[in-house]
């Protein structure tokens, strides 16, 4: 499971270079996010963008990954795939999370951040 | 990659059946998944049709590995599909342990509204299956599980 960070603005963007977050890596996926978001920004944005599938625990790893992050940072979404999407719609974890169409969505919303901000 | 032979109408009324027999093991499911949709290749299936067999399949699938099994990956699960006109008939059948009080699970939809640290990291399963599958039926029989279900695709 390659998980790839880059720091765009107040932003850890973190893309997860892998087309499949299913049972066979759920566990590997949330490692990974636990590693690299230890000491990371306050915002991160997980780019799935390269994901075609996920499943059950998949979801639930990223569910999970949202807690590992914790209440006083943010874990949002960008570039869901139509299955992947699917899957958050009815489960309704769509409203779970703050998801973007895109990854520059997402990124454009840090750059305005840091300007006004 | 040869051109799209599946347009050719001959093919939508040809006989489409599927068998395969995978260890309970989770890449062996992924190998099955991928089986499934070459298999049904011959339907054209458009992504989201794509998306729901891909789906029911890994969840109900998944269960059999986690739950029947254990994790034990010695176990064996024998998957077949045909071709109906309504869609497409699935059947799963295991050696593994029945399902809890010989029933399958509830599978509700978990709250949104739940506290961050409070949120299902599982149980999305049978929910998901629930929804997307059609005449699902569980048996206990002598020697397994047997899981039958439509998916009105194609």
């Amino acid at each position: 499971m390659d998980l790839n960070a880059t720091t765009v603005g107040d932003t850890l963007l973190v893309t997860v270079d892998a087309d499949r977050i299913d049972a066979a890596v759920a566990i590997r996926f949330k490692d990974g996010v636990r590693e690299i978001v230890q000491n990371g920004p306050a915002r991160i944005v997980l780019d799935l963008s390269r994901v075609d599938f996920v499943d059950s625990s998949g979801l639930g790893a990223v569910v999970a990954a949202m807690k590992l992050v914790g209440a006083d940072r943010k874990l949002e979404l960008a570039g869901l795939t139509p299955t992947v999407a699917k899957v958050f719609r009815l489960t309704r974890m769509e409203n779970v999370f703050t998801i973007y169409p895109t990854v520059s969505d997402a990124t454009e919303v840090a750059d305005t951040a840091q300007r006004t901000g | 990659m040869t051109a799209q032979s599946g347009k050719d109408p001959q093919k939508h009324t040809r006989e489409i059946s599927h068998r395969i027999v995978l260890p309970s093991e989770s890449f062996a499911v992924r190998r099955a998944l991928d089986s499934v949709q070459r298999a049904l290749a011959p339907l054209c299936l458009d992504v989201e049709e794509k998306g729901t067999i891909e789906l029911v399949l890994a969840e109900a699938m998944n269960n059999i590995v986690e739950h029947a099994y254990e994790e034990q990956p010695h176990g064996t699960i024998e998957l077949s599909l045909k071709k109906m006109p309504n869609g497409v008939n699935f059947e799963l059948f295991d050696q593994g342990k029945p399902m809890p009080e010989g029933e399958l699970p509830l599978g509700r939809a978990p709250d949104p509204d739940t506290a961050l640290g409070d949120l299902p990291e599982g149980g999305f399963g049978w929910f998901l299956i629930r929804d997307l599958a059609h005449d699902l039926k569980y048996e206990r029989l002598d020697k397994g599980n047997l899981l039958c279900f439509r998916l009105a695709i194609a």
